[in-house]
């Protein structure tokens, strides 16, 4: 069942690799443990970590994208993550957001929860974004490649596809420290940037709806 | 006398809300015409998706509703607890109340008589719109959204809206 195990890098490894290569996109971490490799490899204000909801990974970018559709989004996700989600490439297929980018660290196992197997050893996910519509879509499997096409991605026009064939491998990573309503702020201010840009909050402070409670019209 | 669908989607961007996104009902019908015909609607295939998109549309800046059937609630209900309430994550809910009064298809019965329960259960403060009273539902729902920073659910029975 493990043929590529010694060949591949662990997802911590890959992650790792992906984040060195950012400077400010916005990302998004599944749940589980690419959420605590992420943050323990380097955490930055432009990264959201989930703890909960798997599956939604995806929709949660591709509402930022929608939302911000001058940043550039990246989703860390997971083959389980994906097969349980699998109707958000559809929807991102449909609506062809430029500035989404989705990498799938696919170690065909659910590796948070004990390596119980998922079913992306026998159904390609890169296959499945093809068909539904991704503007680009790649399969990696060695650290060189995985730069080269996740750098690509970055200056191309999505959106793109990214399926990184990863080890089982892994450490029981460090829990993701910040409290989950701080995560929301600071990836909001980061997401944001400076007030106005694409994002006009025309009643801050006023009370509409969705409006802060401290009515604080600028990023802290 | 219903209220017009129109008027009540006027009345949510009046409120400041700027992205909508859900699953289609019957009961609702007119409110999705409406954003469809205005390019507001952001279409999802299920309720779980559209509120992962609204999350990341409020992260994002915005003021998200996501409309959908109550059965849709129960799709969504991973997503609104370990998303939305554990992250204070704001959302305008707009529910269909399918199974009001114990009458409608068989399928909808059960989550008819049991919603308002539930909403009760996970913590998300709903109120049942009434077509005189839509202006007000809606004030309310941002009053709420304002000082806890949760999903909130605007319940529609049929007939309410146009």
């Amino acid at each position: 069942m493990k043929p590529e195990a010694g060949v591949l890098m662990s997802r911590g490894r890959a992650i790792g690799v992906v984040l060195d290569l950012l400077s400010n996109e916005l990302v998004v971490v599944c749940n589980g443990f690419p959420s605590r490799e992420a943050s323990t490899h380097r955490d930055r204000p432009e990264n959201f970590y989930m703890i909960g909801s798997m599956g939604v990974a995806p929709a949660i970018g591709l509402g930022v994208a929608l939302a911000q559709p001058r940043r550039t989004v990246v989703v860390f996700d997971g083959d389980g993550n994906v097969l349980m989600g699998m109707g958000t490439l559809a929807t991102v297929g449909a609506l062809q957001p430029k500035n989404f980018i989705h990498i799938v660290f696919d170690n065909e196992v659910y590796g948070s929860t004990g390596n119980q197997p998922t079913l992306s050893h026998s159904v390609h996910l890169d296959a499945v974004a093809s068909a539904t519509g991704y503007r680009h879509v790649a399969r990696v499997r060695e650290k060189d490649a995985l730069v080269a096409t996740a750098k690509g991605m970055l200056t191309s026009e999505g959106p793109s596809f990214l399926l990184v064939k990863v080890s089982q491998e892994a450490h029981e990573p460090d829990r993701v420290e910040m409290e989950p309503p701080a995560m929301t702020e600071r990836f909001r201010t980061a997401a944001m940037g400076k007030r106005g840009f694409g994002s006009a909050e025309p009643s801050a402070g006023r009370g509409g709806i969705g409006a802060h409670s401290d009515g604080r019209t600028g990023p802290r | 006398m219903p209220f017009p669908a129109k008027d009540f989607v006027g009345l949510l961007r009046d409120a400041g809300c700027d992205f909508f996104t859900g699953v289609p009902d019957s009961t609702l019908a007119g409110t999705f015409a409406a954003l469809i015909e205005q390019r507001l609607f952001v279409p999802a295939v299920r309720e779980d998706e559209a509120v992962g998109l609204a999350t990341g549309a409020y992260m994002g800046g915005k003021r998200p509703v996501v409309l959908m059937q109550n059965s849709g609630l129960g799709t969504s209900l991973n997503a609104l607890i370990s998303l939305n309430l554990i992250y204070h994550q704001p959302c305008l809910l707009v529910i269909s109340w399918r199974g009001h009064d114990g009458k409608d298809a068989p399928e909808h019965l059960i989550m008819g008589q049991v919603m308002k329960s539930q909403l009760d259960l996970v913590g998300i403060p709903h109120r049942t719109v009434a077509a005189g009273t839509v202006q007000a539902d809606i004030a309310w729902a941002g009053e709420v959204l304002h000082a806890q920073r949760i999903p909130v659910a605007l319940l529609v029975t049929k007939g309410v809206l146009s």
